[in-house]
């Protein structure tokens, strides 16, 4: 079949990047099947269950319900954009430490969405981190562990912060 | 060589510790490879044309436009799979299932499929097949499908013991138990019967399946696919497309939960035939709607039962008849359904009678503990109907009726040690027990049971020349048992947990290993580790003997090290395991061990499950409070992982007791066949869900372990039935207890209760 | 198909009326890519509105609120005079789907997919919204309750797009509030719902009010009877159980795999009162 495809100039976890896509192709078929990341999982193909979770200019999205041709101009980042360098996120060395995968499909996901969160609400309770990560569906762990590894990261990132705020300080003084 | 399997107590120094797992990093970093994360050169796009129809002939197929569609390189329909298993019934439903044969069975059912260079073009191209079909009348319901002017799904099916001429839905009738039911409901002071209805559910694994298929002319052949059972796969497949065993290699991918539902084929037979035809690799991945409509589920049942009881609290007399539908093939979830009823219970008078019955619905396949769930929630909604009836706590009703060590179960064998008992003691004391409720909250308990399974085990543990050890296993890693095999590799050969490096074998690799079921994972591969380190380790003493020079009854294995015994080696410094295995090229080469054999000695588990809800007494909404699991897991490898399989299993039972369900319409097609409305539990959904790990060593193993994996998706649909009972006074007997039902519920009893008011105040 | 990005009203719409085969457009979506990937609808050419500035945007002006069809129900949550003046709206908008759907849903999109248990419309109607109209033959300003025609269909004619929804500023004592029910807390679609706008006169009488229902019909539905109920109360339980009556009165809903006719008329009842008392002391009332 001959459709016209689509030319997209974006970026994706920082590198700019290029494809073409089918106009109808979704960003999250665009990431696995023509860039190579295949950190974005597809559950459901329709928004309900979050393992496609990417960020789209700084929003969390389900890239199944984003076309690739939107990508256009925008920024994206997945979960292979989480680590810096050879250091994990506290969120994905937290997620280790406490068990909180046992398949691990629905992960990169909820790191994804754990970030988003965190970025935006550095403290959450834990009611806030369960709404938070509604959209992310689990059917190994019924929640628990993931719960109290975003709760264990948002401690580190606090911690992090404030050793970050008083060496400022000091090299102030 | 034998091994003694028996349990020795003994302190564990690594096995029992919370350690990082392996694939950990992989799995944070969206570097693991699930079933849909490989590509081969060259590959197609295969995609499956599925019945609209619940039930119908199948006139004719015509694939001629498809055909012609350019970069459409092969379509199939069962024509492309002919019966090559000699109508083996139990291979040939299988076969039947993965295409449909001349009728269509359910709403979903694959009729035939295409390979094409992407998916657009193979999407075009299922639109051009044309396939002319004739309605047949369906059956959905159980009940219904038993009834005798039923539309028939299998016309070979005939009722075992039942007229031989006559077609009919019940492909098989099981009876267990032992003593006189009749005679203990007779010395009974009362009688309790109650019947029960539960929906169909789904496993829910997130990753749907999904496969990367290439066979070639030559008869070779390789298949990358998301299973829980890669060797059964590959015989399954084998047989099916009339390949020799040896030359299709399986290879498990990470696996993307399976719960079950991954443990026999569906499309993977499809895309091996489609990748033979167009001589190409064909990739098949199935979208969550064919998931839901054509994979996996779950029996829906109706079920009754009777129990007799004294008044001080001890069961004369209980009766369970159970059906259960699975699906368009028969299969022994009815069956299972009844040896699991009563098992938890010291009963001297005890029977179940279990139909396996035929619907227009997708193939049943197991599903966590199958079959038990429902048959609980009937038996012990009904012990708290019972011990409220006699005025008895319903923690001590139970425990006055546990089974015990010696206890005849009601399905046959006689009990060793086992932990019903003090998961109900446990429960007695429970913290929980103690906060107190608010208006409109209840609290219930239920208790499960489950089997656990051994089978067919294959393990190799190689040592290399730095003495890091690589242990290669045929069990697929359901939920970070990479970590916990690693831990008795570790523990058995005396050397750090981060030496070990286990993999999931190929089948290429190993001999043939059993499916990934029965929650066998960790106990049976954890056994065939430990016997196969003992046969590295006899190996190892060898070569230490080689070292020094000295017989080899001469020296022992200690903590990691060769040790030479005897006065006249106290010269002799203890080899470590490192040491022995650098030299070993000059010793006699790669140091080796091995393991291949049945697993036998298997446990059985229990569990007990508290559950407090809160219920909206004007929608019947119920939100879980508080939950609480107590689970007999004998020795727990890696706890994290035990807790995690006891939370995972409890969620699910909680989304069965609550909203999950298969909906079908009057036309029997699925209407919810997606995460939208089949509504699995979500996070803001539940609470923190506290567990209590019991270890209660099974005899039948080297290191006391059972499974653990299953028991605790059984007894929260009874938990939360009692505790919703207790809530607004409102006995559920459908699940789910979703708002509508709930609502209904507590309407009728206003009602009743208004009539009665009416009657007394008229009086 | 195609798929067009313009950067103008006006080129979105001359790209609507001048397709040939099927042209839909691409807000959020959150609905349409839905569909799309269930093969339901396969549009020739597929027109995404977030690239034009003046849909973008949520501007609060002295006659009220303006907010763009392509502006998220996320950007709605986040606009803090929106959420002081109409609570309701805001609350019903942030209700649909995920945090990942907030991201992209809209309210014009919800509006213009036409689903009797659209969240954000009871909330629209109740806070009496206007839709702006832009088609070939220019721009027109409707009530929002004029837009769905069925579950599934608008009142839009043919190269027409919905640019803007406006909100007046609350007058004098008024609040707003939107109760829905769900089987899950989250991650679901309303099997019913419930909006309601209170405006309060001198001693926390009720002046003005407008109840609406949704997913209990193939609309949403404006229920006259349930205002009349309690207008001139101060909102007490025989005005509550009289408004109750009257929402169940006007639900003419179907059993389908959401919900049954009874439970939806019984559970309308109870988010109309639940809504309404939110709404009144949102309003002031005590």
């Amino acid at each position: 079949m001959t459709v016209a495809g689509v030319h997209v100039s974006t970026t994706i976890n920082g590198d700019a990047v290029e494809f073409v896509c089918h106009p109808g192709e979704v960003l999250l078929d665009a990431l696995r099947n023509r860039v190579g990341l295949i950190g974005a999982k597809e559950g459901c193909g329709t928004g309900d269950c979050g393992a496609c979770s990417v960020t789209l200019d700084g929003r969390l999205v389900c890239a199944c319900l984003v076309l690739g041709a939107e990508a256009d101009g925008r920024a994206i980042t997945t979960v292979e954009g989480m680590a810096d360098g050879e250091r994990l996120h506290p969120l994905q060395s937290k997620f280790i430490e406490h068990a909180a995968l046992q398949c691990g499909i629905c992960t990169p996901g909820f790191l994804v969405a754990a970030k988003v969160l965190l970025d935006r609400n550095p403290n959450p309770t834990v009611e806030e981190i369960r709404y938070a990560l509604a959209g992310n569906l689990c059917r190994c762990t019924g929640y628990d562990k993931i719960v109290r590894a975003v709760q264990a990261a948002a401690k580190d990132l606090a911690r992090d912060a404030t050793r970050k705020k008083k060496t400022r300080s000091k090299k102030a003084a | 060589m034998t091994h003694d399997s028996s349990y020795k107590p003994r302190d564990f120094k690594v096995v029992g510790t919370r350690v990082p797992r392996p694939d950990g990093l992989d799995k944070v970093t969206g570097r693991a490879r699930y079933g849909a994360d490989m590509s081969a050169p060259g590959q197609l796009v295969g995609m499956i044309l599925r019945s609209p129809h619940a039930h119908a002939e199948i006139r004719k197929i015509d694939t001629s436009r498809a055909e012609k569609l350019p970069g459409v390189k092969a379509v199939i329909t069962s024509d492309d799979l002919p019966d090559r298993v000699n109508g083996r019934r139990d291979m040939l439903d299988i076969l039947e299932n993965c295409m449909a044969r001349g009728r269509a069975l359910y709403d979903g059912h694959a009729v035939a499929a295409v390979a094409a260079i992407d998916a657009e073009t193979a999407k075009q191209a299922l639109k051009l097949i044309k396939v002319d079909y004739r309605k047949l009348p369906h059956v959905t319901d159980v009940d219904e499908a038993m009834r005798d002017d039923a539309p028939v799904v299998q016309p070979w099916v005939r009722t075992p013991g039942g007229d031989a001429d006559k077609q009919t839905n019940v492909a098989q009738v099981s009876e267990f138990g032992h003593g006189d039911v009749e005679a203990g409901f007779a010395e009974a002071d009362l009688v309790i019967e109650r019947s029960y209805k539960t929906e169909q559910t789904h496993q829910g694994y997130i990753e749907p399946h999904a496969c990367l298929a290439s066979v070639g002319p030559d008869g070779q052949g390789e298949l990358w696919v998301t299973t829980q059972g890669h060797y059964t796969f590959r015989n399954q497949c084998a047989q099916l497309l009339g390949m020799d065993i040896a030359k299709l290699k399986v290879t498990s991918s990470e696996i993307g939960g399976g719960f079950g539902g991954k443990t026999h084929v569906w499309m993977e037979p499809v895309a091996l035939a489609l990748s033979r035809k167009a001589n190409r690799p064909v990739k098949l991945v199935l979208t969550r709607d064919e998931v839901f409509r054509a994979t996996g589920p779950t029996c829906s049942t109706s079920i009754d039962i009777k129990i007799g009881a004294k008044r001080d609290g001890r069961i004369t007399g209980a009766l369970a008849v159970l059906r259960y539908q699975d699906g368009a093939f028969p299969g022994i979830w009815g069956m299972l359904g009844g040896m699991t009823a009563w098992a938890c219970y010291d009963l001297a008078n005890v029977k179940s009678v279990a139909y396996d019955v035929l619907v227009n619905r997708p193939k049943v396949a197991a599903y966590r503990a199958p079959s038990a769930p429902m048959a609980a929630f009937a038996v012990e909604s009904t012990m708290d109907i019972v011990a409220e009836a006699i005025g008895m706590d319903p923690v001590d009703f139970r425990l006055m009726n546990a089974a015990k060590e010696g206890t005849r179960a009601s399905y046959g064998p006689t009990y060793g040690p086992i932990g019903i008992r003090p998961t109900l003691e446990a429960v007695k004391h429970h913290p929980q027990r103690k906060v107190k409720l608010g208006p409109n909250q209840g609290r219930g308990m239920a208790c499960g049971f489950w089997f656990n399974f051994g089978g067919q085990t294959c393990s190799t543990v190689n040592i290399g020349v730095d003495g890091t050890v690589n242990v290669s296993v045929g069990t697929v890693d359901v939920g970070g048992s990479r970590a916990s095999l690693s831990l008795i590799a570790a523990e058995e050969l005396g050397v750090p947990y981060e030496n070990v490096k286990c993999t999931i074998a190929d089948t290429a690799a190993l001999g043939h290993n059993d499916t990934t079921e029965g929650s066998r994972g960790t106990f049976s591969s954890g056994m065939a580790i430990i016997f196969a380190c003992r046969n590295a380790i006899d190996v190892l003493k060898a070569r230490a003997a080689k070292m020094w020079e000295i017989p080899e009854e001469e020296v022992e294995w200690r903590d990691g090290q060769a040790v030479a015994v005897g006065v006249k080696h106290d010269n002799l410094k203890p080899l470590t395991l490192a040491e022995i295995a650098r030299k070993s090229p000059n010793t006699g080469g790669p140091i080796a061990g091995h393991n291949e054999a049945v697993a036998d000695g298997a446990g059985v588990s229990f569990a007990s499950h508290i559950c407090d809800v809160e219920v909206d007494p004007e929608t019947g909404a119920t939100k879980i409070l508080r939950y609480a699991v107590i689970q007999d897991a004998g020795k727990a490898i890696h706890p994290d992982y035990v807790e995690g399989q006891m939370q995972g299993a409890a969620a699910q039972g909680i989304g069965w007791a609550l909203n999950e369900e298969y909906i079908y319409g009057k036309d029997g097609r699925l209407q919810n066949p997606g995460f939208l409305d089949y509504r699995i539990p979500v996070c803001s959904d539940l609470p923190f869900i506290d567990t209590q790990i019991l270890e209660i060593p099974n005899p039948g193993h080297p290191y006391g372990i059972r499974g653990v994996g299953e028991t605790s998706i059984v007894p929260p649909l009874a938990a939360i039935g009692n505790a919703v009972s207790n809530a607004v006074g409102v006995r559920m007997n459908h699940v789910p207890m979703s708002p509508p039902r709930i609502l209904k519920g507590i309407k009728t009893q206003r009602q009743a209760d208004a009539a009665e008011l009416g009657k007394a105040s008229a009086g | 198909m195609r798929y067009e990005a313009p950067t103008s009203t006006r080129d979105a719409v001359t790209l609507l009326s001048r397709a040939k085969g099927k042209a839909l457009v691409l807000a959020g979506g959150s609905d349409l890519l839905v569909r799309m990937k269930g093969g339901f609808v396969e549009p020739e050419l597929i027109v995404d509105i977030k690239r034009i500035p003046a849909m973008q945007a949520i501007k609060k002006s002295a006659s009220g609120f303006r907010i763009g069809a392509a502006a998220s129900c996320a950007e709605m949550g986040e606009h803090a005079a929106l959420r002081k003046a109409w609570p309701g709206v805001v609350e019903a908008a942030n209700l649909i789907g995920s945090d990942q759907i907030q991201s992209r849903c809209t309210v014009v999109g919800n509006l213009c997919n036409a689903s009797p248990a659209a969240d954000s419309v009871p909330a629209l109607v109740a806070a009496g919204a206007k839709a702006v109209v832009v088609g070939p033959k220019g721009r027109r300003t409707v009530a929002v309750e004029k837009i769905p025609a069925g579950p599934g269909k608008t009142t839009l004619k043919a190269g027409e797009v919905i640019e803007a929804i406006t909100l007046p500023l609350p007058k004098g004592k008024t609040g707003d509030a939107y109760l829905r029910f769900t089987p899950r807390t989250e991650m679901d679609i309303a099997v019913c719902s419930a909006g309601v706008c209170l405006t309060l006169g001198r001693g926390g009488v009720v002046e003005k009010a407008r109840v609406v229902l949704g997913a209990v019909a193939p609309t949403v539905v404006l229920v006259a009877a349930a205002a009349k109920a309690i207008v001139g109360t101060k909102l007490d339980d025989e005005a509550l159980a009289a408004l109750a009556r009257a929402c169940e009165a006007a639900c003419v809903p179907i059993d389908d795999k959401r919900g049954t006719v009874e439970f939806r008329t019984d559970v309308a009842g109870v988010l109309a009162k639940r809504a309404a008392r939110i709404a009144y002391q949102r309003a002031g009332g005590k």
